[in-house]
């Protein structure tokens, strides 16, 4: 089932708000994050970006403008026992985090978000005037 | 159209993470429930194993995947997770990045002496997979009173 998402400027939700997260996840949040893996592509209505985040929940996940920027940021949440020792782990974060600037033709204002099995994908729209159009070519 | 930040090399850091990894498989007794099985860094799905007297939990960091279509196995104490995620490519559409693994997969995880095959859960929560097996009894540490 997809989530919608919503996209604050420059708003702190529960992932940037160290506050809110367990004292384990404030303690993490110190630590380098990760950069999902991004697949990025555009089609004639705008810009696709689809981003690996494994353990992110809709209210783990920050997504914002700042400036020209948009940044997507989550906290990696999963069910570990209190007293579960770490064996092995290719993750060593719990922090994901990855900024992309825009540029001026995409509407910044209508980007839409959903998220879904830690996948997250943000559409982000062209300005209507600027879509390409096609340009016929007159037969004399 | 989109630019992308420049960042840091991660080579060298990964090499570090490498060397620890490696040193702590030297040392360890069962510090390496992957040991030569293990995939370069950076494989999909990544794999955290954590263990407690009770239970060994394996985590699978498998996001957009069916989890009906995984395969979970356990044989000879190795637990054996394969499957596939299929990410296509949009028709109409110019890439940019296509980082997303796309394709089949397969990871092999040594559980130890004591995992009862008999035991075992899994779920799939916000693109993980958690895998709980649990140890025999009789392996676990036992308080012994002194009367």
């Amino acid at each position: 089932m997809a989530t919608n998402t919503e996209v604050s400027r420059r708003g702190a939700s529960a992932a940037a708000d160290p506050a809110s997260g367990s004292a384990a996840q404030r303690a993490q949040s110190a630590e380098a994050p990760i950069r999902p893996a991004v697949d990025i592509w555009e089609n004639e209505n705008g810009i696709v970006l689809c981003a690996d985040m494994p353990g992110v929940s809709k209210d783990r996940l920050n997504l914002h403008i700042d400036g020209n920027n948009l940044i997507v940021e989550g906290q990696v949440a999963f069910d570990l026992p209190e007293n579960a020792e770490a064996l092995y782990a290719d993750v060593r974060s719990s922090l994901y985090r990855r900024s992309f600037s825009l540029s001026g033709e995409l509407e910044t204002g209508k980007i839409e978000a959903s998220l879904k099995d830690g996948v997250l994908t943000v559409r982000i729209p062209k300005r209507a005037e600027l879509r390409p159009r096609k340009i016929e070519v007159q037969a004399s | 159209m989109f630019g992308i930040p420049s960042n840091m090399p991660g080579s060298v850091f990964d090499e570090l993470w490498r060397l620890q990894q490696e040193a702590g498989e030297l040392f360890g007794s069962w510090s390496s429930p992957l040991g030569i099985r293990s995939l370069p860094r950076g494989s999909f799905p990544a794999v955290n194993v954590g263990q407690t007297p009770e239970k060994v939990e394996v985590y699978l960091f498998a996001p957009g995947i069916d989890p009906k279509s995984l395969d979970i196995s356990i044989q000879q104490n190795l637990l054996t997770v394969s499957g596939r995620r299929d990410l296509g490519s949009e028709e109409e559409a110019d890439y940019y990045r296509q980082e997303r693994f796309s394709g089949e997969f397969r990871r092999v995880i040594s559980l130890p002496e004591d995992a009862d095959p008999e035991q075992v859960n899994a779920r799939y929560v916000d693109g993980i997979v958690q895998i709980g097996v649990k140890r025999r009894e009789s392996a676990r540490p036992r308080q012994i009173e002194i009367h």
